[in-house]
């Protein structure tokens, strides 16, 4: 496999004050890779996403996506006291680049939420053709004339075949939140795919499936990654998924990565049993 | 029902409903209550409908609706007020400075895009505000608006407190059944087009609106300039409708009852919008003014607590139960049209008709 | 010394003004701590106490009307949660905000149909109504009280709050709704108690308010109530030392610049005034921030 890296994390830290929940995180997602991020509750892991998609501009450090510089941040006003990261220096005095979480989309970057939020009065190709919206070339007046019928046919022809693919063609009308849990998440990711990215970001996928639907879900990620030709980074808890699906891991405790390998070594490592169990011998 | 089809049943509708209304014109006399109500009806239809834009479909709270009708009346009234009666209306300030009129089209246009522009520059810092904040934020600018537009300084080209008079009104009640109608059916197309779309995706759940590339602030500030465009051309067909008018017509009281109207037609549906506002000012104007009448005697009886102002309390009370009970108001989220009632229909008889057909369709 | 004769009497009725307005405010902002809603109908309850005691006096001696006035006011602002915010509880906010704008329509125009639409001449009450002079100003008794009163009435409730059970069942109830019922908390008792304080202290202060003034009108508890409201999104709403030290400072701007000259923008400023507030520091002077979770 090519080392071409789509997402890169360059120390980068997150301080709420005085509580630092992502401390000097370094990774690399590489091309065509499903890497996931796995961690204790509380270990930080959603947090670094939200920095990633740009809803908080992490207190210190840089993202890079396809080689190119999309985050970055020094401490500023009073972090600069409160500050206990490292590496400060090296992004002091630079340009300060805090996109909105719509520019990380708009380069290719989509998402989905631990906690599914779909569009709730919006059924389920509503959905998907909202996240169509993105990709439009029209205006307000030229979509209120109708003078776009063209892109507006289109956005509705890719959405339907999104719809078959993922298959939610037969929910095509129905309500986004009356369908059965593991659908609203085969919606979110469906909705994700829409805006066409090329980095897939997934928030504990399977967060609340049963083995059943986890193993279903888990060769699901498979084939979309081959068929959209897509990178996944993804957090999750259940073992069996990410052992199964992921070319590396990285873990999280504490905000701190601790260990980062294939999933065999992870399998192996005693930091990271020890993370998982605690320190149990202690007490 | 195939797309040409509905559109010729809707094209078929209107101009049924103009042709009716052509026809009530000639037969009722001019000062029939029907008029009034129809006139103001479709005035307020309008600027329920571009509420329901911010409120209902982009789920902005907004309570500045007033302080851009005032703006659109304004502008219409300056605009269009002839120069040979300007030293008479402007009798403190010298006829004021603005010397040329413009034809009324044009004015109504203006109108709209004076509010749209202080709507632009309103929103780029108040729209970051969330839900209530949001909504008294705006109520604030309304009454800063009022308060400036009634302040001397600017007399010569506001009339200070002074009344506005002498512009062009309309007569017909077609006038403004065609020019709100006209706005309606644009404000329908957009909320029905990509960007109506992503509107309601902010209004369901910003982060994840955010998350599908869609720029809050840019289609926030969209929805804000469009539905004050169109309060201010309502506020401009207002003008035209009462002939006169002042800075201190356009109270929060105003937006209170617009909100209203949105609520009980049902946040989120147009023409539930306008069927409640042709309700509103029917009952506030006409249906219930007997409860006015102080000497009125079902057979030998006189009923009791009738005096002015009842009405408004009776009718106070009807919106309080509206609010508390029917919390969806008249049409939901749901949309009145030809389809809807086939639909309707179909359950209700479509029983029927199959065992009459035999069963052999569908 | 001529500088202040003059601006004088602008200060104290600033000061005056400020204390009824954080009378007022405080039942917006406990209101708002708990329910998260801005009661719109507030200002409208403090216009009705008006009214009730201009009817009241004409029956009835001035110290039976005050008392009666005040246990009918708190009487009404618990009728009106029972009747217009219950049911709607577990609504969309937006409902509930509706529903008080609602109560406000009925209430203003109950009001109309009582009056009939005339200014109501609002009974002089003796001794705080009498005149007084002090550094050669000439100003009503009144202007001197309210803010005494003001303060001591804000000890006693902050007192109420931090020291008793129902306080503390209050402080959790605003920290977190759904928890605290969890926990045993009679929520909708809480909730009734917050309406009584807030309207006790809105009918205490009508009765200050009116007095400086001609007349009561239908309309009249509408600018006082939404000044007040201001003052509690000023001082951070939630927070009863912000409300209060909010409404001062609103009462006292207010009425320089109608010393200014400026009436036209006096009522204007207030909202610039909340807006830049809002804009520079969305929770006020002493809020709390709140973050939505993603």
């Amino acid at each position: 496999m090519s080392k071409e890296h789509v997402l890169k994390v360059e120390n980068v830290t997150m301080q709420f004050g005085g509580v630092i929940a992502v401390d000097n995180m370094n990774l690399e997602v590489n091309k065509g890779e499903i890497v996931s991020l796995i961690g204790p509750n509380g270990a930080g892991k959603t947090t670094a996403f939200n920095v990633i998609t740009g809803v908080y501009a992490p207190t210190n450090g840089a993202v890079y996506y396809k080689d190119k510089k999309i985050i970055q941040n020094c401490p500023q006003g009073k972090m600069k006291k409160l500050y206990r990261g490292e590496n400060a220096d090296e992004y002091t005095g630079q340009h300060v680049l805090a996109p909105t979480p719509d520019r990380i989309t708009q380069l290719g970057i989509a998402r989905t939420f631990q906690n599914i939020r779909l569009f709730k009065s919006q059924t389920v190709f509503e959905n998907i053709l909202i996240a169509k919206h993105m990709l439009r070339t029209s205006n307000v007046f030229t979509a209120t004339f109708r003078l776009n019928a063209k892109e507006e046919n289109q956005m509705r022809e890719e959405s339907e075949k999104l719809l078959k693919i993922m298959d939610l063609e037969d929910v095509r009308d129905e309500l986004s939140t009356s369908l059965p849990y593991g659908k609203q998440r085969h919606l979110e990711i469906a909705r994700a795919l829409a805006t066409k990215p090329e980095l897939l970001l997934l928030d504990e996928p399977a967060a609340g499936m049963n083995p059943q639907e986890t193993l279903e879900l888990t060769q699901f990620i498979g084939r979309i990654r081959d068929e959209f030709g897509l990178t996944i980074f993804m957090i999750e808890h259940h073992m069996d998924l990410v052992m199964e699906i992921s070319d590396r891991i990285y873990v999280l405790d504490f905000g701190k990565p601790i260990a980062e390998g294939v999933p065999e070594e992870i399998r192996n490592n005693p930091k990271v049993i020890e993370a998982y169990l605690g320190g149990a011998q202690d007490e | 029902m195939s797309k040409k089809a509905k559109m010729i049943w809707n094209a078929g509708l209107i101009a049924a409903l103009l042709a009716t209304l052509f026809v009530l014109e000639q037969v009722l006399p001019s000062g029939s209550m029907l008029f009034t109500v129809l006139k103001k009806g479709a005035i307020y239809a309008l600027v329920a409908v571009s509420m329901n834009l911010l409120n209902g479909f982009t789920g902005l709270f907004s309570l500045g609706q007033a302080g851009f009708m005032l703006l659109g009346a304004y502008a219409y009234a300056i605009l269009t007020i002839p120069v040979e009666s300007r030293g008479s209306v402007y009798q403190y300030f010298d006829g004021g400075i603005i010397q040329f009129t413009v034809p009324v089209p044009v004015a109504l246009i203006a109108g709209g895009i004076l509010a749209a522009v202080f709507a632009f520059l309103i929103g780029l810092p108040v729209l970051r505000l969330k839900s209530d904040y949001l909504a008294i934020a705006t109520l604030g600018f309304a009454e800063i608006i009022r308060a400036v537009f009634q302040w001397d300084k600017l007399g010569p080209i506001t009339n200070g407190s002074n009344l506005l008079r002498n512009f062009p009104s309309f007569k017909s009640v077609l006038y403004p059944f065609v020019v709100s109608g006209i706005c309606i059916a644009l404000i329908v197309l957009l909320i029905n087009s990509t960007y109506g779309r992503a509107f309601k995706a902010i209004r369901d759940d910003e982060i994840a609106a955010e998350a599908m590339g869609i720029n809050l602030a840019h289609h926030k500030r969209l929805a804000f300039v469009i539905s004050s465009f169109f309060a201010g051309v309502s506020g401009a067909l207002l003008a035209m409708y009462q002939t006169t008018i002042q800075a201190s017509m356009f109270k929060s009281a105003m937006t209170y009852e617009i909100l209203l109207i949105v609520v009980i037609g049902g946040i989120g549906s147009v023409t539930g919008s306008c069927i409640s506002s042709f309700l509103f000012i029917a009952c506030s104007e006409w249906w219930l003014r007997f409860l006015d009448n102080e000497n009125l005697y079902i057979g030998g009886f006189h009923v009791p607590l009738l005096r002015p102002g009842f009405r408004k309390v009776v009718f106070a009370l009807v919106i309080m139960v509206m609010v508390l009970f029917y919390r969806q108001g008249i049409m939901g989220t749901r949309e009145f049209s030809v389809e809807g009632i086939r639909n309707f229909f179909q359950k209700r008889f479509g029983k029927q008709k199959a065992v009459e057909g035999g069963g052999s369709h569908e | 010394m001529e500088w202040i004769t003059r601006n004088l009497p602008y200060l104290m009725a600033g000061i005056s003004v400020g204390g009824q307005y954080a009378l007022i405010a405080i039942g917006y902002t406990m209101v708002y701590g708990i329910l998260r809603l801005i009661n719109f109908a507030h200002g409208d309850i403090f216009m009705v106490a008006g009214l009730i005691m201009v009817y009241a006096t004409t029956v009835m001696p001035i110290y039976i009307a005050i008392p009666l006035m005040i246990v009918a006011t708190v009487l009404l602002g618990f009728l009106v949660e029972r009747a217009a915010y219950k049911p709607l509880r577990s609504a969309p906010r937006m409902s509930i905000m509706i529903s008080a704008i609602g109560v406000s329509y009925l209430l203003q125009n109950l009001a109309l149909y009582v009056t009939g639409g005339l200014s109501q001449q609002y009974p002089p009450i003796p001794w705080i109504n009498d005149t007084v002079t002090v550094m050669g100003a000439t100003t009503k008794r009144v202007t001197l009280i309210t803010p005494v009163l003001t303060i001591i009435l804000v000890v006693l409730l902050v007192l109420l709050i931090k020291k008793t059970k129902i306080g503390m069942a209050m402080r959790a109830a605003s920290k977190d709704f759904e928890t605290s019922q969890l926990m045993g908390i009679k929520i909708n008792s809480v909730i009734s108690m917050t309406f009584i304080i807030g309207t006790f202290l809105a009918a205490i202060g009508s009765l200050l308010f009116f007095t400086n003034y001609t007349g009561v009108t239908p309309t009249a508890g509408a600018m006082p109530g939404l000044k007040a409201f201001v003052a509690a999104v000023f001082g951070g709403i939630g927070s009863i030392p912000g409300a209060v030290i909010g409404a001062f400072i609103i009462g006292i701007c207010e009425n320089i610049i109608k010393g200014l000259g400026w009436t036209t923008f006096s009522d204007a400023f207030t909202f610039a005034l909340l807006i830049v507030i809002l804009i520079a520091k969305p929770t006020g002077l002493f809020g709390e921030k709140a973050t939505d979770k993603v």
